[in-house]
């Protein structure tokens, strides 16, 4: 009886959390909705995504355009994601398949200790350390840009990848395996050709987790990209991302004016992108679901 | 198994309860300033601050940064006793204040100057302040064009909530900046990025580049600006004082009315020949006798 009923009060506890979650998303969304459609009473939602010039408080006449922040937000990503994915999954690959497990052990608490270093610090060695590196090794002037960016994107969303991609990899049944080995297939070709794609709605899971860092991480680009408002040519511009954009201006701005609500309007476009790449990713995994 | 688990919740939160209601109590009589605002003035306030609270037991001033249009929000808002800025407020800000029940008063409290920082491989000594119009404004791109080698020049400078980028924008290049300079999170930052690179050029507090002992940051070089064709450095005080050295300003303190109170007892510090002896020795420089002419005027030293 009694146990009845806690098991019934703690059953309408979880949903009521679970219910919370769903009801927070749904308000950061409206909330980035409303204040942001204001932006568009004074300017042309085209100009807005499109334009590539962004100058708030302009010396004579503010502009309103987001396309080289935009552009330079999916640059950083998509460097990002090319230096960590393959990196992260071949760490997981390892960990979960070759490595011993002495090795495991000690090499998975290391790599999840990279997630815990605050993003201020690892932006301070971009400026110090990284970018000095990437100016002298491409004779550049100095390394505050994408690439730098990039780099220690990936660093950040390292961890977050290789520890969901490994669980991925080790959830795939031994018997999946053995049937590979006993078809006279050697490790290599069970890794690649069994085991990854055995768990690749996993592996999907994992890039697209570590994307969301990258998109949303603001402190760490903010510091090392050099935060130049001119449509980015190459990895070795100096950039903009639109987190960056939100940080350093939401704190001066006057509230209820066109600027405040085109930052709002800029958040939208941020949420909106990580969705779809959640929608796109969600989609991908179920194809592929074994 | 159930009910452990709500005894925990329920003493979590008694704790916690605890903890937040004996935070709230303070001693009688004590006050609690703040100051928000102008990254410039960050270190001066704080020397500032701390030299009247030693005078001062029962007051406690926080001293925080974010940039001029930061601590002029602030105050807008409501949100802070005192705003730094190292620029005055525009017309649209104070009616903005108005609108709020904010009624703005100006104090000025100290002169700044501003270095224009190369690295300490470019060749060149200084420049015209015209000359750095064109500069920032993208027109010159090559330092070439100055006698220097041929490499393309790169801008550091701040972020548009920063007091001396509009100071600088507004007096120097009577127009925007170039898309391309760099917009860096603060004086330190762009002090580490002109040190690495030697296409630099930058404009910082001359505070954040000149030590306590006089000596300039190393891997830097302060470069000597002409007002008409006389170059004049700004390492040379009386240059500044006597308001030579063409890129200065003053620094600003904005309250809500005319301060009373312990605000007004701290600004009267900061005014003082101590207040203004320490403004000296933290890089920064005294109030000349206009400014003080205009603090007179608005009132304060009485």
């Amino acid at each position: 009886m009694n146990r009845n009923r806690t098991d019934r009060l703690f059953s309408y506890l979880f949903l009521g959390a679970g219910m919370l979650s769903v009801l927070i998303l749904l308000g950061i969304f409206l909330m980035l909705l409303i204040n942001g459609i204001r932006t568009f009473a004074e300017i042309n939602p085209l100009e807005f995504l499109f334009g590539s010039t962004w100058n708030p408080s302009a010396y004579e006449k503010a502009s309103y355009g987001i396309g080289s922040m935009l552009v330079s937000t999916l640059m950083v990503t998509l460097g990002a994601m090319i230096i960590a994915v393959p990196l992260g999954i071949g760490s997981a690959a390892y960990l979960s398949e070759i490595a011993p497990a002495r090795v495991r052990e000690i090499l998975k608490p290391i790599l999840e200790m990279l997630a815990g270093i605050p993003s201020v610090v690892i932006g301070f060695l971009g400026i110090v350390l990284l970018g000095p590196a990437i100016a002298s090794t491409f004779g550049l002037n100095n390394g505050l840009n994408a690439l730098n960016g990039s780099i220690l994107l990936a660093v950040m969303a390292l961890p977050t990848i290789v520890s969901v991609a490994e669980d991925a990899i080790r959830a795939v049944p031994n018997s999946f395996k053995e049937a590979s080995y006993a078809l006279g297939a050697n490790r290599w070709i069970t890794l690649t050709r069994v085991t990854l794609p055995a768990s690749f709605s996993g592996i999907i899971a994992a890039m697209v987790l570590g994307m969301g860092r990258a998109i949303g991480e603001t402190m760490t680009v903010l510091m090392v990209t050099g935060n130049n408002l001119s449509m980015p040519n190459s990895y070795f511009d100096s950039i903009r991302t639109l987190t960056a954009t939100i940080a350093i201006e939401l704190g001066e701005v006057a509230y209820g004016t066109t600027h405040y609500f085109s930052l709002f309007a800029v958040g939208a476009v941020l949420f909106t992108i990580s969705l779809l790449v959640n929608i796109v990713a969600e989609w991908v995994a179920s194809k592929f679901r074994y | 198994m159930a009910r452990p688990l709500f005894v925990i919740i329920l003493h979590i939160i008694l704790a916690l309860s605890l903890i937040t209601s004996s935070c709230s109590k303070a001693p009688k009589g004590y006050s609690l300033l703040q100051l928000k605002g102008s990254d410039t003035e960050v270190s001066l306030a704080l020397s500032l601050a701390e030299a009247y609270m030693d005078k001062d037991s029962l007051v406690s001033i926080a001293v925080t940064g974010g940039g001029s249009g930061t601590g002029i929000a602030a105050i807008i808002n409501g949100k802070t006793d005192i705003a730094n800025s190292s620029r005055p407020m525009k017309e649209k800000e104070i009616s903005l204040a108005e609108s709020q029940g904010v009624k703005v008063f100006t104090t000025l409290f100290a002169v700044d100057a501003l270095a224009i920082i190369v690295n300490d491989q470019n060749p060149l000594d200084g420049l015209g302040t015209s000359q750095l119009g064109e500069i920032f404004r993208g027109e010159k791109d090559n330092w070439k064009a100055f006698g220097g080698e041929d490499l393309e020049i790169n801008l550091y400078g701040r972020q548009n909530n920063s007091g001396t980028y509009i100071f600088f924008r507004d007096n120097f290049l009577k127009a925007d900046y170039s898309p391309e300079a760099k917009q860096m999170n603060g004086n330190a930052q762009i002090v580490a990025g002109v040190r690495e690179d030697p296409s630099a050029i930058g404009y910082v507090g001359l505070g954040y580049v000149v030590k306590k002992n006089g000596s300039i940051v190393d891997g830097l070089k302060i470069l000597n600006i002409a007002q008409d064709s006389l170059f004049i450095s700004p390492l040379e005080k009386d240059n500044i004082t006597s308001g030579a050295y063409p890129i200065t300003r003053p620094l600003y303190q904005f309250t809500n009315g005319k301060p009373s109170g312990k605000i007004l007892e701290f600004i009267q510090f900061e005014l003082s020949r101590e207040g203004q002896e320490l403004v000296s020795r933290e890089g920064y420089y005294p109030l000349s006798p206009e400014h003080v002419m205009i603090n007179k005027q608005n009132g304060l030293y009485e």
